[in-house]
């Protein structure tokens, strides 16, 4: 047969076979479309994404205010005990005076909704920390509550029947009052970065969570940058080949492998039942991630130390060092870039992990900043959590926002990493 | 406070290393004598010996600390307060105790409490001060060895050495206690577990109700523990990940791989590796913000019933943050191939597209089936997104438009603002972990295998 099909000899330009050729050629193409058409809908969603994240949040970067003189008058304040004054009265007749011809009880009620139920809290410390206001007539920029913010910055549609919509028509109106009086502003939104959470949306920030994420992350470091970096170093330079080191290896390389949430139940059981720990404690809450970010940080600090050249070491031990002065004094300086590379990206990693956080309670309400790493707290994504499960509107442009807060601290922590890698990496 | 005391321990052993190092040098610049170690490794020890006990030894205290107290106030209550009482009970006016001595005082408490309360501050306070000077104690011991140690012919440095090395070997021993931590703590919770529900039950049973009566005679409120429904429920979603993940993640590895131009990569690569970089509780937003609503959008236009947490909407998030796991799993893969295969097929006369199909990828077939294994582990232990964006309820269902619940889910439902071990419920989450821990664990053995194999297979 083969010699056959060499003595046939092979005309490549009859039609049969340019045919033949043209569709494989259009196969090739084919391919390559499909390959092209699969990485291009990974972009897509990753755009659709980000981009409706950004839409959505970018309404919580301004909240509305309404500008409202405030009455502190004698009635209703006793200057000897400023803490224990009506200021619930005076946010109301501050309300109230703008709109002398609402006068039914419900209506009124309805009217008092306008602003929001901090302000008469925020003026109570206002107030507190300054007597000399009483008898005075205060002018400031309030907070509306949610569903006013949420019309000013059309999230409420007017066009809407009435009874489907949060705001009814004569709550619209008083709103279009106040902004023709030139009454409304929309500043940007610092309280989302400076206030703890609240059950409100126009009051709820990520202070907390941003504390209880930095402490959690202390902690994280504290305990696995220097474990990780012993660890790596010992079972690189020191360690004999034998079993137990084996052991260890192919645990590392398991536990990069564990779910998280199984590092949640591990410190439940762990940290809290038989240590007695505090719950929701951002200690508890950076103990767990230091866990699961040991082997990132141990498997990159060993592919670091690997490629420092042999070169470096065996001068160094011809001069007379030890191996430990070897280690210490060249090989750690010399991989410390990439050591620091692989923590950042495993800091990062910690940053963005939730579902360990859940089980050891560190999605509590709380509304106040942690003091210290043994206070209650929340850490930024399961702030993200609490508030995507919040039912009020407003929450919902609060959640985008709070990941974009999220996302730019991960984007900036990868970009100290890729930097740290191009500048200071070497290559032998 | 106990700040204050790591602190003060770092101070004491600083302190130390200046001191140790300070007496070296004079020494040796008095006596003229040839010392074997460098003052700094002097220093460096009274560092060591300083610090190194004084921290176990706050670690040890805190450790057994807690406990003690808590018994020793427990065992001084009053025995008309607390005669015929259970464990549950007890470790109520336990915690009733603690948080009057905290200073939160609910209702009105018995002056029996009050007395305890007191009792218990008072005891605190007396450990802590205890503390506080056993660690002075300790640290001024270390520091006393070490400076008469200082002499010509001690060798310093083989002493720090040993020291760090036995300080690296636990730091490494760690990843075994992790372990060993997780395994026990599963193993401990599920045993208790399968003392009020049977092991047949939980394993083969079609019933996932995890409930417990809230009194004696209330027989509707039994519950059922059968994991089945609950371990399907995550097998749909994960196979509905992979359905979105495996096709899009392979196919942008292709190309990536073989045709795409240097520039097309360096976009195509950072994009990748953001949507590898997202969190999942990012993923779990969108689900529930995006993707939800528009299934419910199509269902309802073409007239199907979609219930509103369905299992194509958690899966198919899922599978996005999937796409970047496999794609690099493949990529890789194909990269390993040797060259000379490649080459081979070009030579032939294959087009890329045929080398691709024809020779490329049956060679990588082994890692990029490895690197699938890890993203099915990576799917069943995934949390976040399927607690926001999958249901609750077990059913017994492969229908992707139905809501179905994974076994994750129900570990973080069960276990959210819950900390007493004494139930079935709680300790169901426990038996679930387990399943979760040897499901995944047997998974990414097996990936490694077939990975390892492959490998050798070229190398």
């Amino acid at each position: 047969m083969s010699e056959t099909a060499i003595a046939h000899s092979v005309d490549w330009n009859e039609p049969a076979r340019l045919r033949g050729i043209a569709r494989r050629h259009r196969r090739d193409l084919r391919l390559k479309a499909i390959g092209a058409g699969a990485l291009g809908l990974a972009a897509l969603m990753l755009l659709i994404l980000v981009g409706s994240l950004v839409y959505n949040g970018a309404l919580a970067f301004q909240q509305t205010h309404v500008t409202l003189e405030f009455e502190i008058s004698a009635d209703h304040v006793d200057p000897a005990k400023p803490e224990a004054g009506n200021y619930r009265a005076i946010t109301r007749d501050a309300v109230f005076r703008l709109f002398p011809d609402v006068t039914g009880r419900t209506q009124q009620r309805d009217l008092a909704n306008l602003i929001s139920n901090g302000v008469q809290y925020d003026l109570r410390d206002r107030v507190v920390a300054d007597p000399s206001l009483i008898g005075s007539t205060l002018t400031l920029d309030v907070l509306v509550s949610d569903p006013y913010d949420q019309l000013a910055k059309g999230a409420i549609d007017r066009a809407t029947p009435a009874e489907n919509r949060r705001l009814g028509d004569a709550e619209i109106a008083w709103f279009d009052r106040l902004d023709a009086e030139g009454r409304i502003s929309k500043p940007l939104n610092l309280g989302l970065i400076l206030n703890a959470d609240s059950r409100f949306p126009e009051q709820a920030g990520l202070a907390g969570a941003l504390w209880g994420s930095f402490y959690a992350l202390m902690v994280c470091f504290l305990l696995s940058f220097p474990i990780g970096i012993a660890a790596a170093v010992y079972l690189e330079e020191f360690a004999p080949k034998n079993r137990l080191t084996d052991l260890i290896e192919i645990n590392i390389n398991n536990l990069a492998a564990v779910p998280s949430v199984v590092f949640g139940l591990l410190a439940l059981a762990v940290f809290l039942g038989w240590f007695g720990l505090p719950r929701s404690s951002p200690l508890v809450g950076g103990m767990t991630l230091a866990l699961m970010t040991l082997p990132t940080i141990i498997i990159a600090t060993r592919a670091a130390v690997k490629a420092v050249p042999p070169s470096i070491r065996e001068a160094a031990l011809g001069v007379g060092a030890s191996k430990h002065q070897v280690v210490l004094d060249h090989v750690l300086p010399l991989a410390m870039p990439g050591i620091l590379t692989g923590t950042i990206i495993g800091m990062a990693q910690a940053l963005g992990e939730t579902a360990p956080l859940l089980l050891i309670g560190m999605n509590a309400f709380i509304t106040q900043a942690p003091d210290s790493v043994m206070s209650p707290a929340t850490a930024l994504p399961t702030q993200i959590f609490i508030w995507a499960d919040s039912p009020e509107r407003g929450f919902v442009s609060r959640t985008s926002a709070a990941i974009c807060v999220l996302l730019v601290f991960l984007i900036a922590m990868n970009s100290l990493a890729v930097l740290l890698r191009k500048r200071f990496e070497r290559r032998w | 406070m106990i700040g204050y005391l790591f602190l003060l321990i770092l101070v004491a052993a600083i302190a130390g290393y200046v001191v140790n190092r300070q007496a070296a040098r004079s020494q040796a610049f008095g006596s003229g004598a040839r010392f074997h170690s460098l003052p700094g490794f002097h220093g460096a020890y009274a560092l060591l010996l300083t610090g190194l006990p004084a921290f176990l030894f706050v670690l040890v205290w805190l450790t057994f600390e807690g406990p003690i107290v808590d018994a020793v106030v427990m065992a001084s209550l009053p025995a008309e307060g607390v005669a015929g009482l259970d464990a549950g009970k007890l470790s109520l006016i336990e915690a009733e105790v603690k948080s009057i001595a905290a200073g939160n005082v609910f209702g009105e408490p018995e002056p029996w409490k009050f007395a305890a309360a007191e009792y218990y501050t008072s005891l605190r306070g007396t450990f802590r001060a205890a503390l506080w000077i056993s660690v002075l104690l300790v640290c001024g011991i270390g520091l006393y060895i070490a400076r008469r140690r200082v002499a010509a012919d001690f060798r310093a440095r083989h002493r720090v050495e040993e020291i760090t090395s036995w300080i690296m070997i636990a730091c490494a021993g760690v990843a075994i206690l992790v372990t060993a931590g997780i395994i026990a703590s599963l193993i401990y919770e599920s045993v208790r577990f399968f003392e009020r529900v049977p092991v047949a039950e939980f394993l083969f049973g079609l019933n996932w109700e995890p409930q417990i009566p809230l009194r004696e005679d209330q027989i509707a409120g039994a519950g059922a523990f059968g994991w089945l429904p609950v371990f399907l429920g995550t097998i749909v979603i994960t196979v509905v990940a992979l359905v979105v993940a495996v096709p899009i993640g392979l196919l942008s590895a292709i190309y990536l791989n073989e045709f795409a131009s240097a520039r097309v990569r360096s976009i195509g690569k950072p994009v990748l590796e953001i949507l590898a970089g997202v969190p999942t509780v990012v993923y779990g937003f969108f689900a529930i913000l995006v993707v939800a609503p528009a299934i419910r959008g199509a269902g309802a236009a073409a007239g199907i019933d979609v219930s509103p947490n369905t299992a194509l909407a958690a899966g198919g998030v899922m599978g996005i943050m999937l796409i970047p796991f496999i794609s690099s799993f493949a990529d890789d893969a194909l990269s390993a191939v040797p060259r000379s295969l490649r080459d081979g097929s070009l030579a032939l006369g294959a087009t890329r597209g045929e080398t691709m199909t024809k020779v490329l990828f049956p060679a990588a077939i082994p890692g990029i089936v490895g690197g699938v294994l890890l993203a099915v582990s990576r799917a069943i232990g995934e949390t976040m997104i399927v607690v926001m964006a999958a249901g609750l309820i077990a059913t017994l269902t492969i229908n992707p438009l139905d809501s179905v619940t994974t076994v994750t889910v129900q570990i973080v439902t069960l276990l959210i603002g819950d900390s007493e071990f004494d139930n079935p419920k709680t300790l169901a989450a426990f038996a679930l972990g387990l399943m979760l821990f040897i499901v995944t664990l047997a998974l990414n053995v097996l990936a490694l295998r077939v990975v390892r194999k492959y490998r050798e297979l070229y190398d």
